[in-house]
């Protein structure tokens, strides 16, 4: 399933980074008078290591991959839009890379017309990335309603958190 | 111990319980859990056995259970049984006075040669003294639960005037965790008491919205199998498979037209959940709903000439009622429900008079019935999330989905809403009932 790999591949490359960053440690190290100057390299090295993992940066924008939605509707809220600009400014750049939204509902009202509503939340985010010049092509769509909680409660904090969209790179 | 003496000893102890186990247990158990309190006194008789070693079958256990399940009947107690005849000269028609009973049930099975049983019974009116209806039977033991059913049919409808539907299918979906903590979904059928199930699917995937055909042949279905939701058609008695959709978007809502040729479905193929209809021969597609709204979960009225569907052009989820003839949609869409903030997933009584839904109050949602011709709503249940109503093929009960500590379970209720009970698993959740048509074999 997408979403145990993305977690695993995102832990591949956490691990990645780590180890990048102790192999520049180690040559930094064994420099000897290009001390100072070899350092700034190094520390451009790995500046440059993080950032090529945008995803992983908590800093950047791109590691958000879920926007929620308020009851039975489907606006983006002003804060998200931001996540999904960065999102689809990825995608322009990128215009090889595809991208799954998958929408989901709480568990309140019936199933189909949640499939239905999740897909209409998914939907939501297309067009917006859409408008921002990102091909349809890129973008898949599907909606699981409320078949696959994120929260297993019958209360409001449990329905909010499953009341979402996941933006997810299937190559990644 | 090692390892894999410890793997080896729970191998042994999974492979015991399974041969302990009889193939006809039910893997739904049923709570009774509401009854009338003048429900009718009937006295089932064990059944005369005539023949080698133990009988096959307590039938008049089937036919107890079927006919107290329907909530219209409480059979007596085999312990409190002072006489048990087996053939009308034994009767005393005065005991079975004394003991309050309205009806007294007679019979006996036999063992013929090669396998095969004669099965024989009687209901008998207490207070006339005189036999209702009797019936005589050959059959192998592999029948013998059918025939069980199909005489608690007999029964109930020679008293109530009404049909029974015990010798039917339900229809339904579990969920249950494999050890990995991932769900695994089964598309199951069972005879109406939960025995005897047969699992037709089984996925990591979800599968929703079992519908029966008309001819109680197939079950149609929807299946996230490729990754996104498709419907499916299912013969039950051959396994074979087709896949009726194809397109991108949500393929949902399969309901099966009166004559079987015909499928109304809900597709976002083309930007929003619209209403087609599918003629399951050439399956070409035509339109019914065109709407800025999500428009879903049709249901066909008796004569197929309308449907009713849920739509939410309005604002919230309500339920509509559109005519459609071979072309599609014809003329406007009319709106049936004004009580409620959200009214959803409709099926239409087997007469057409009724429909059921799912009700928004207060943020509860309930089951209701609303009587076309009187626009009367009433609500039958009081849960917090119960769902996918339908009705039992003689419009007398309903089947749903409702919650139980926590846990998914259906329910049975009649449409009066005095009687109910519950079916549910050992472990994990049913859901998505769909109660089969008269059986027509």
């Amino acid at each position: 399933m997408v979403i145990r790999n993305k977690i695993l591949i995102i832990g591949l490359l956490a691990s990645f980074g780590v180890a990048c960053s102790s192999t520049t440690e180690q040559s930094g190290d064994a420099g000897g008078q290009q001390d100072a100057s070899s350092d700034t390299r190094d520390t451009a090295q790995d500046q440059a290591a993080i950032n090529s993992n945008p995803f992983d940066d908590p800093s950047n924008p791109l590691s958000s991959r879920v926007v929620y939605f308020g009851f039975d509707s489907d606006s983006i809220k002003p804060e998200d839009r931001d996540i999904i600009i960065a999102h689809a400014e990825y995608l322009s750049a990128n215009s090889g890379e595809k991208v799954v939204l998958e929408g989901h509902a709480d568990e309140r009202g019936t199933r189909e017309y949640n499939i239905a509503l999740g897909e209409r939340r998914a939907n939501a985010v297309r067009q917006l990335m859409t408008l921002q010049g990102v091909a349809s092509s890129q973008i898949d769509v599907v909606s699981f309603g409320e078949e696959r909680p994120i929260a297993i409660g019958h209360d409001e904090s449990a329905w909010n958190q499953n009341r979402r969209v996941e933006i997810l790179y299937p190559s990644h | 111990m090692s390892i894999k003496k410890i793997k080896l000893n729970f191998i042994l102890v999974i492979l015991s319980l399974l041969t302990i186990s009889s193939p006809v247990r039910a893997e739904l158990t049923i709570d009774i859990t509401l009854w009338l309190d003048n429900a009718l006194r009937i006295a089932v008789i064990p059944f005369e056995w005539r023949g080698p070693g133990k009988h096959p079958l307590k039938m008049t256990e089937v036919i107890s259970a079927d006919l107290k399940r329907s909530g219209q009947f409480a059979p007596m107690k085999v312990a409190d049984m002072i006489e048990t005849p087996h053939s009308s000269d034994e009767v005393n028609y005065a005991s079975w006075r004394n003991s309050k009973m309205k009806y007294v049930v007679i019979g006996k099975i036999k063992s013929l040669a090669r396998g095969s049983y004669q099965i024989q019974f009687q209901l008998l009116d207490v207070e006339k003294g005189t036999q209702l209806t009797g019936h005589s039977f050959q059959a192998t033991q592999k029948q013998l639960r059918r025939l069980s059913h199909h005489i608690s049919d007999l029964i109930y409808e020679a008293i109530t005037g009404e049909r029974g539907a015990f010798d039917t299918y339900l229809a339904y979906v579990t969920v249950t965790k494999d050890r990995k903590g991932q769900n695994r979904y089964r598309l199951a059928i069972s005879d109406s008491d939960g025995y005897n199930e047969q699992i037709l699917f089984e996925s990591s995937m979800p599968i929703v919205r079992p519908a029966w055909s008309p001819d109680g042949k197939k079950l149609a279905y929807v299946s996230y199998a490729t990754g996104r939701p498709q419907i499916y058609v299912q013969d039950i008695f051959n396994r074979h498979t087709q896949r009726l959709t194809d397109f991108k978007g949500s393929n949902l809502s399969p309901a099966w037209s009166p004559d079987g040729r015909r499928m109304a479905m809900s597709l976002s193929k083309d930007g929003n959940a619209e209403i087609y209809i599918m003629d399951l021969k050439t399956r070409r597609l035509h339109r019914v709903t065109r709407s800025y709204g999500v428009d879903i979960e049709p249901a066909w009225f008796p004569d197929g000439r309308s449907l009713v569907f849920t739509s939410d052009r309005g604002g919230k989820p309500q339920i509509y009622r559109q005519s459609v003839d071979a072309r599609g949609g014809v003329g406007r869409a009319q709106r049936l429900t004004f009580d409620g903030k959200e009214n959803l997933r409709a099926s239409v009584s087997p007469d057409g008079k009724r429909i059921t839904i799912v009700h928004n109050i207060g943020g509860q949602y309930r089951i209701a019935l609303l009587d076309l011709e009187s626009d009367q709503l009433s609500i039958l249940t009081d849960g917090r999330l119960d769902e996918s109503p339908g009705f039992a093929p003689n419009g007398g009960m309903l089947i749903y989905a409702g919650q139980a500590k926590g846990r998914g379970v259906l329910a049975v209720i009649s449409s009066d809403g005095r009687a109910s009970h519950k079916l549910r698993l050992q472990q994990g959740d049913v859901r998505e009932p769909a109660w089969s048509p008269y059986k027509q074999d």
